[in-house]
């Protein structure tokens, strides 16, 4: 593993679904630099995703004038991963999806990628930006050192 | 940037005997997906068809919207008292569909054999 320093990557992604790859790609490279075993960097990958498609969708409202900023920031054996939009924030977190409510109809088969975040990262919070811009979520995963 | 899914049916029997529609897909699985996914299985037959296998052996990238795009694949089934299986997963994405409750209406297996095995 490299010697631990605090290091900060930043990428800027066009609000167009797909682009959200490119976000996954670069925080599962830092992560493998970190030290970070194989399935807790598949976990940051598909947080990441969903982070940067809530951004895309919901956030910037597919408007591909606007960016989706991504920013990871590494300190010991932590990464934290921040992704911003132009959007106003969340009012509420969704209840927590139930399968049998969706497979009998009574819930919408979407609304999956907030409880997938923060089943998958060791800490997940959604901050409303000032001004009604610039909201974040701020994702944390950390290096598990007993099984490293 | 996203990979289109391609998708196609091979019509297989169990060793027990049963007909087996298996639907395998390749690329992404994600909100563009509707007509490889959905518009695919909504290509069987409902009535000869109560046996659907879906193969993700060839699936890299499964996203929230994919997983509701399966998610309604499963609604039409359980209405069509269709039974579904699915194999191929990484253990990643096994782990996330674990995690969402698929395997609690679709039974999950490692590899084709595995599966049909089972059926």
């Amino acid at each position: 593993m490299m010697e631990a320093k605090a290091t900060s990557v930043e990428v800027r992604l066009p609000s167009r679904l797909g682009y959200e790859k490119v976000a996954m790609s670069t925080a599962a490279a830092v992560a493998k630099l970190m030290g970070f075993k194989e399935d807790r960097v598949d976990d940051l990958k598909t947080a990441v995703a969903e982070a940067c498609i809530n951004a895309i969708e919901h956030g910037n409202l597919l408007n591909e004038a606007l960016s989706v900023g991504v920013v990871l920031s590494t300190v010991d054996d932590m990464l934290e991963v921040k992704v911003i939009d132009d959007g106003k924030g969340l009012k509420a977190l969704p209840p927590k999806p139930n399968i049998d409510r969706k497979i009998h109809g009574e819930e919408d088969p979407r609304g999956m990628g907030m409880f997938l975040i923060q089943a998958l990262v060791d800490e997940a919070e959604w901050v409303k930006g000032a001004n009604g811009k610039s909201s974040y979520v701020r994702l944390v995963i950390r290096l598990d050192k007993d099984s490293e | 940037m996203q990979t289109d899914t391609k998708a196609r049916v091979d019509q297989l029997t169990s060793p027990a005997g049963h007909p087996v529609a298996v639907l395998r897909f390749e690329g992404d699985i994600s909100s563009t997906s509707k007509d490889a996914v959905l518009g695919t299985y909504q290509s069987l037959s409902k009535e000869s068809t109560k046996l659907v296998l879906l193969d993700f052996t060839k699936v890299d990238y499964i996203n929230s919207s994919g997983i509701a795009l399966v998610i309604q694949l499963l609604i039409e089934a359980s209405n069509s008292a269709q039974k579904v299986y699915a194999f191929g997963l990484s253990p990643h994405f096994t782990k996330v569909f674990t995690m969402v409750g698929i395997t609690k209406y679709a039974g999950l297996f490692a590899d084709q054999t595995a599966a049909l095995a089972a059926i």
